[in-house]
């Protein structure tokens, strides 16, 4: 009875600071910026059409390191793919899961989809982007394989996804090689800020890798689901 | 700054180094692993006050949710208590 009193006390802790954050300014960064920082904050809105500046840094400004990071993310997926490859698992006796979690799972899955998709389609617009979008549709399918005993997605269609994506991408970074002379530039018209169709590019490229780490985790957890 | 704000940060702070040295202590990795997860949730709170929302996004969805996710798959594969 105790212990209960102090977690349901901790959790309600944790519940005001996180709402009693949002509400509070603190004052960093208010230094004033200088050099190539000073340039994005002053300039990005004008030059990229993107109102979460951090996105622009990342896809546009910044490109070339995401792409990068994407073939990182590619490898890794890979790697270990190759090495759960030869490790498929007989059935063996599981414990049944419960109604509870069987029921409220499949509900929370179309949802938990939604929200991954919001994100990495406003991506230029709110905070997030591809990367922790692909990682939230890949939490839901987590959900799902954990709590539904008949749920395997497809893994030739993941890797397909993936792999599709990825061309997708580079074949837009050298769109904007052969248009505007220089590897993943805008080459799209930037329209009017805050609008979901805005920014040119950057909308492209974040539903290209949210597809990508979305389908590439969760590549990497049916691999060591059937491990 | 609200000083009472303050003091809930230093409160989280406390909370994040405690919580590492139960991890640190504790042979079963159960208990680690989603030691774990509440330290990434109270990381991405900070990364909000430190007014990064983009980290903090991200740094809840893997660090609580698909790191929780493949070391319960490793986890499962290997053993629940660590032994001596």
């Amino acid at each position: 009875m105790i212990r209960r009193l102090i977690a349901l006390l901790v959790s309600l802790y944790l519940g005001y600071i996180l709402y009693s954050f949002v509400y509070v300014h603190f004052p960093f960064g208010e230094r004033p910026l200088r050099g190539v920082a000073a340039h994005y904050v002053e300039n990005g809105i004008k030059e990229e059409g993107a109102t979460n500046i951090v996105t622009s840094i990342v896809t546009l400004y910044r490109g070339f390191d995401t792409l990068g990071e994407v073939t990182v993310l590619f490898l890794a997926a890979t790697g270990l793919g190759l090495i759960l490859a030869g490790m498929k698992r007989e059935e063996e006796e599981k414990p049944e899961p419960t109604l509870i979690m069987e029921t409220v799972t499949k509900y929370l899955f179309p949802l938990v989809l939604l929200f991954g998709s919001y994100i990495f389609i406003h991506g230029h617009l709110t905070p997030g982007g591809g990367f922790p979008a692909g990682v939230v549709i890949a939490t839901g399918y987590f959900m799902m394989f954990i709590a539904q005993r008949s749920f395997t997605p497809s893994e030739y269609l993941l890797s397909a996804t993936e792999s599709f994506a990825g061309t997708l991408y580079v074949i837009v970074g050298l769109l904007g090689l052969a248009l505007a002379f220089s590897f993943l530039d805008n080459v799209m018209p930037l329209g009017i800020p805050n609008r979901v169709f805005s920014a040119g590019i950057i909308p492209v490229i974040y539903i290209i890798i949210g597809f990508k780490v979305g389908s590439e985790m969760t590549g990497i957890l049916l691999h060591l689901k059937e491990a | 700054m609200n000083s009472l704000i303050l003091f809930m940060a230093l409160g989280l702070s406390v909370v994040l180094i405690v919580g590492t040295i139960i991890i640190y202590l504790s042979k079963d990795l159960l208990v680690a692993i989603l030691g774990s997860a509440v330290i990434s949730l109270i990381a991405s709170i900070f990364f909000l006050i430190l007014q990064a929302p983009d980290v903090a996004i991200t740094e809840a969805a893997i660090g609580a949710g698909l790191t929780t996710g493949i070391l319960l798959y490793a986890m499962k594969k290997t053993g629940r208590y660590e032994d001596d």
